[in-house]
């Protein structure tokens, strides 16, 4: 073992393949294409903020206050069109009111240096209490005559697969070309690695940091307008979910280091597959909730201290500041 | 002759007087008995409300309808909103105790956190009346749906929409721990006891939260495409249930029973669509009036807090497309906040 080191993105392919292969030989009905499809659409949204979660871990970030801007602004879009505004002027709202919640956490981190744990958990917080004192009527946001034409972001399907995968894959290729094929997604990679260094090499450091928690607000918006047009309505008490502790699992899970500079768009498909598998299959077997959690606490377990055993911490993969 | 005369006489005679009387009621009121001494003892009295979290229709409902009735009457009203924390609910009933309210309207989050609390709250003098969802101690008076009724009237909706059919069906529970949801589960035994025909292919708990029962409800279609109908626990959640069968192309086929408050847009509107079949409405303005009521006849009486004790179980009222249509099947709740 001494020369072969396995990193936890193998070690997650393993597992998932296992599982999956587990699955189809002894569920019957899981191995079908409808029922892969509805595994993958029932794990879109949890990919797509995986995915903003992403561009922040890998700039040595974390953002709590994600789940914020995903019920916040496309809740607003509802309410605005439940009052008669049209579609346009509330999504550009919207959207404007995302690009803000992501500069105010941006200019936090990087410029008041407050550190991202706790800034964004603050934020947050602050954001999801700013939309249930002022912005919405109710907690739940019923979908409006106003919204119609608007549902096929999260309803239909394009060539047979429904709308939230295929929203899935395009903000995958987005944030694949992003982080793979532009400049600052080589800076953002940078940052997570060394922010000393990369200041020094004259990386703007502060406006990159900001512009990563705006892409993280923005892409949290864009899976909340997805998520509200696939149930018609806009939960908004998704805030006081565990729905953050599953986006970090994907992130972590699929292999990308809470340390920063490690891990792609590829890692995050990972964990929502590995996620998405556990969660078809348990409800296939028609498992009681308990048995559920049991199943998945040891599922992560297994995957964590497989990730300990094979590659142990040292001075000089164990960086301060982790998480 | 003269006993004739003598009659007429003295009808006449009374006919005048009659008259005569009427004239003097005219001239001067009357006094009803007992409204001055109900009028002092409504004013300046403190009616407090704890729900689970405002901002939701049942929450709100009951807050616009009880202010609506008790505060033309100088009835001071308070709300303390936990925001879903049963701590803070629980903390926030604490401290009503010791501000001493006349009386308090209580929504428990579930059957034992506020138990203790509410008896101490009794024993203190302040009447109770819970809404919706009793605890394990029984209060002065309780105004709420009979969650064992709406299992049992949802799943007698299904078996009778599934007779002939697969005989498939499938539950979307709440969650777990309140026991709202367990309640309307044991409702659904007790008929399926008696169906032996129908076979529960899932029953799995949703949270309350309409995306996880989408995502529930559209694997449980996948497996078994001739489901014929699924029992749901809450119209706010089962607008997703409702999306996943709409999706699947099987609005027809599969009968979606649930319930709630009954308000316009999350249950009329809804069985209108044809996303529910079958909605069992415990009208909250209703249950706010009852509620009004019962606080009324309390403080008007000379009674102690503790003293009676009673149940107001809420009558049902089905929404089906035939009444969905009418003015006063459901409810909005912005009319009602007016």
């Amino acid at each position: 073992m001494k020369n072969f080191r396995v990193t936890q993105q193998e070690i997650v392919l393993v597992v998932f393949v296992a599982l999956f292969a587990i699955c189809s030989v002894f569920l019957n009905g899981f191995l079908t294409t409808d029922n892969i499809l509805t595994l993958l659409q029932n794990v879109a949204v949890l990919g797509i903020l995986g995915l903003a979660m992403a561009i922040v871990v890998i700039g040595r970030g974390i953002d709590i206050s994600l789940i914020a801007a995903l019920a916040v602004p496309p809740g607003l879009v509802l309410q605005l069109v439940q009052y008669g505004y049209t579609l346009p002027f509330a999504i550009s709202l919207g959207l404007g009111i995302a690009i803000i919640f992501g500069l105010v956490n941006g200019w936090l981190i990087a410029y008041a240096e407050v550190p991202s744990l706790f800034a964004t958990l603050a934020t947050g917080i602050f954001f999801a209490g700013l939309g249930q004192a002022f912005l919405f009527e109710l907690e739940v946001v019923q979908w409006s005559e106003g919204m119609n034409g608007f549902e096929w972001l999260g309803q239909g399907s394009l060539l047979g697969v429904p709308m939230p995968i295929v929203m899935f894959g395009i903000a995958c290729l987005a944030v694949a070309f992003l982080l793979r094929r532009t400049r600052v997604g080589a800076y953002i990679y940078a940052i997570g690695d060394n922010l000393a260094a990369s200041r020094v090499t004259g990386i703007p450091v502060r406006p990159i940091v900001v512009l990563q928690y705006v892409l993280a607000a923005l892409i949290g918006c864009f899976a909340g307008l997805v998520l509200a047009s696939s149930v018609n309505s806009m939960p908004t008490r998704i805030y006081s979910s565990t729905l953050i502790y599953d986006v970090i699992l994907v992130v972590v899970l699929g292999g990308i280091g809470l340390s920063g500079g490690k891990g792609g768009v590829i890692n995050v498909i990972l964990g929502t597959l590995l996620i998405g598998t556990m969660l078809n299959s348990m409800t296939i077997m028609d498992l009681p909730y308990a048995a559920q959690n049991l199943f998945k606490g040891i599922v992560l377990l297994i995957a964590v201290i497989a990730d300990t055993l094979l590659n142990p911490r040292n001075e000089e993969t164990a960086q301060q500041g982790d998480i | 002759m003269l006993i004739s005369k003598f009659i007429r006489y003295g009808l006449v005679a009374v006919g005048m007087t009659a008259v005569a009387s009427t004239a003097a009621l005219a001239d001067k009121g009357l006094d009803e008995p007992f409204q001055a001494a109900f009028r002092a003892a409504m004013k300046d009295k403190t009616v407090a409300y704890v729900p689970v979290a405002m901002g939701f229709d049942l929450g709100e409902g009951w807050w616009a309808g009880l202010k609506n009735e008790l505060e033309p009457l100088g009835i001071k009203m308070e709300l303390r909103d936990p925001n879903w924390n049963t701590s803070a609910g629980a903390q926030a009933v604490t401290s009503l105790i010791s501000q001493h309210p006349d009386v308090m309207v209580i929504h428990n989050p579930d059957v034992q956190t506020y138990a203790r609390l509410l008896k101490r709250a009794e024993e203190a003098g302040i009447f109770v009346i819970q809404i919706n969802m009793g605890s394990a101690y029984q209060s002065t008076g309780f105004v709420g749906a009979n969650w064992i009724e709406i299992g049992e009237k949802e799943a007698e909706a299904v078996v009778a929409h599934c007779k002939g059919k697969s005989n498939k069906i499938a539950i979307v529970q709440g969650a777990l721990s309140a026991a709202a949801s367990a309640y309307t589960l044991k409702g659904v035994e007790n008929v399926l006891a008696k169906h032996p025909e129908i076979q529960v292919v899932s029953s799995q708990a949703a949270d309350w939260d309409a995306a996880k029962a989408k995502a529930i409800t559209q694997t449980v279609l996948k497996q078994h495409p001739d489901l014929c109908g699924i029992v749901g626990f809450w119209d706010g959640m089962d607008i997703g249930t409702a999306a996943a069968v709409k999706e699947a192309g099987l609005t027809d086929q599969v009968f979606v029973a649930t319930s709630g408050g009954g308000e316009r847009k999350g249950a009329c509107d809804q069985v209108k669509s044809g996303a529910f079949d079958l909605n069992l409405s415990y009208n909250v303005p209703n249950q706010a009036a009852q509620m009004a009521g019962m606080i009324k006849w309390l403080l008007s009486s000379d009674l102690k807090a503790g003293s009676v004790k009673g149940m107001a179980y809420t009558t049902l009222i089905p929404i089906t497309k035939e009444n969905a249509d009418l003015a006063m099947t459901c409810w909005n709740l912005s009319d009602m906040k007016k």
